[in-house]
């Protein structure tokens, strides 16, 4: 069994990371928040609360460690295959009436699901007038994304995931294996732009049709989600599409007035009434 | 317990989990819950994802309780039967609300037993009655003998009872839990248990 911690020792460190390096953890759902930090005690091997939070105030090297560890990153490619269907279906012929298709990943880990949607685009012949803004908190996670390296043993599933969200094609066209790993084919990446951007503390940087934010907000509490369903409102074109995970949804946020879910069963919503 | 206070007023809540052989016993079970049990219960069970339509419509169709699907954020009701959904971890919020979780799998298994069990243990405490059924799998005892630490109530089914008894018998050889009951015997000692307990005021 872990080390106790308590929910004081949790404030404390929060407070410790937000004053040394502002990043703000206070409006993080605290059962998720709770077992992350007991997770980096155990795996890090730290004796005692009041040591890790020594290494926190003490080591800056330490804080991407910490971010990398607290966040949870577990991600693949077509996640959900119905999901996708539905983005192909009922989304893609509306970006394709526009000249330049903006579409932005928040919290988009090590990059498998961004990668996805270049492969869809792609097929649907969209993905040369399209620009996909790839962000997260996490820079080891962008780093993983950016070189679009996985592991081989992972392709099977993401294979049958493809197959099954209607991809028609020979899947291990995407990839080059070398020894145990697959790299993704560069051509898939020239439209991707990747950086970091801090959902609890950044601001709008440009205006999409299309944000994708699957599987983030179920690690927030109620306050910061309705922050960034409203950063969302503020950066998504008047008819744009927000596409969130299986257990998420817009419905209880103050800007739900002004969508509509356009799937009985997937999370997409669209920007005006119906 | 830093939340001590507010357990007096938080309410009671039942979770069980299982593994391969623990369907046969929930349908046993379900049925004979009274229509007004005091208390949530929470099913934490090994699947396939895709597979939760099957389950919930199965058991919507036996129990005696509704069944309903888990919101993130919702506060569990009593008198209802919530399914911990394939593909995520089940956790409990401080003031006792669902939170739901994607991290790595536990013992195998996302959603893992263990992992709710001990985070009802710290949101619950003595609130919370913890059953472990039939499974081929060793999730669920640590977190059963956790929520028993915070001053659970903690069942294992019988494993002479048990189509594939290794999961209760890990519990068994980790910790003596409050009881070992029969699939017959255990919509009956659930309901007395939660009636044990005192209501919220
Ligand atoms: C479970 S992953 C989801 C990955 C992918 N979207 C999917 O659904 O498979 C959650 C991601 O959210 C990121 N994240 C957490 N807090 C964030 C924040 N404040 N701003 C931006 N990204 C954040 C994490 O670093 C992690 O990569």
């Amino acid at each position: 069994m872990q080390l106790e911690l308590t929910e004081e020792q949790l404030d404390t460190l929060i407070g410790d990371v937000q004053s040394l390096y502002g990043y703000d953890f206070g409006d993080y759902a605290r059962a998720s928040l709770h077992r992350r930090i007991a997770r980096l005690m155990t795996v890090d091997r730290f004796v005692s609360f009041a040591e890790l939070r020594y290494k926190i105030n003490s080591d800056k090297d330490y804080l991407a460690r910490f971010i990398d560890m607290v966040s949870v990153n577990v991600t693949e490619m077509f996640r959900d295959p119905a999901f996708y269907r539905a983005l192909r279906s009922q989304v893609f012929p509306v970006l394709a009436t526009y000249p330049l298709i903006r579409i932005w990943h928040a919290g988009c880990a090590s990059g498998e699901e961004v990668y996805s949607m270049a492969i869809m685009l792609k097929e649907s012949k969209l993905l040369d007038r399209s620009i996909i803004y790839a962000t997260d908190i996490n820079p080891t996670a962008l780093g993983v994304a950016r070189a679009g390296i996985y592991p081989l043993s992972q392709m099977q599933k993401y294979s049958e995931n493809y197959m099954a969200a209607g991809g028609s094609e020979e899947f291990s066209g995407y990839y080059t294996a070398q020894y145990d790993m697959a790299k993704i084919d560069g051509a898939l990446s020239k439209r991707i732009v990747y950086s970091t951007h801090n959902l609890a503390t950044d601001s709008s940087f440009n205006e999409f049709q299309l944000i994708i934010c699957r599987n983030v907000l179920i690690y927030f509490n109620q306050v910061l989600q309705d922050r960034v369903f409203r950063l969302f409102d503020d950066s998504l074109e008047g008819l744009g599409f927000i596409g969130l995970g299986s257990k998420e949804s817009l419905r209880f946020s103050t800007v739900a007035e002004s969508y509509h879910q356009i799937n009985a069963k997937e999370k997409i919503w669209r920007k005006g009434r119906k | 317990m830093a939340q001590g206070e507010k357990i007096e007023t938080r309410q009671r809540i039942v979770l069980i989990g299982g593994s391969a052989g623990s369907l046969a016993v929930l349908l046993v079970v379900l049925p004979l819950l009274p229509r007004d049990l005091a208390a949530p219960v929470i099913l934490v069970t090994h699947r396939h994802s895709g597979s939760d339509v099957l389950l919930e419509s199965l058991l919507s169709a036996r129990a005696s309780l509704p069944v309903r699907d888990i919101e993130e954020k919702e506060m569990p009701q009593p008198g209802v039967i919530y399914i911990a959904p394939a593909d995520y971890h089940l956790l409990f919020e401080p003031d006792g609300s669902f939170a739901l979780d994607s991290s790595e799998k536990v013992n195998y298994s996302r959603p893992s037993i263990d992992v709710t069990f001990e985070s009802a243990a710290r949101a619950y405490g003595a609130r919370a009655i913890g059953i472990l059924l039939s499974g081929a799998n060793a999730d669920g005892a640590q977190g059963l003998y956790d929520m028993q630490q915070h001053g659970g109530t903690t069942i294992v089914q019988d494993p002479a009872t048990a189509e594939v008894d290794y999961m209760p018998r890990c519990a068994l050889q980790l910790f003596s839990p409050a009881h070992i009951a029969r699939p017959a015997d255990m919509a009956q000692l659930i309901s007395s248990e939660v009636s044990k307990m005192q209501a919220p005021n």
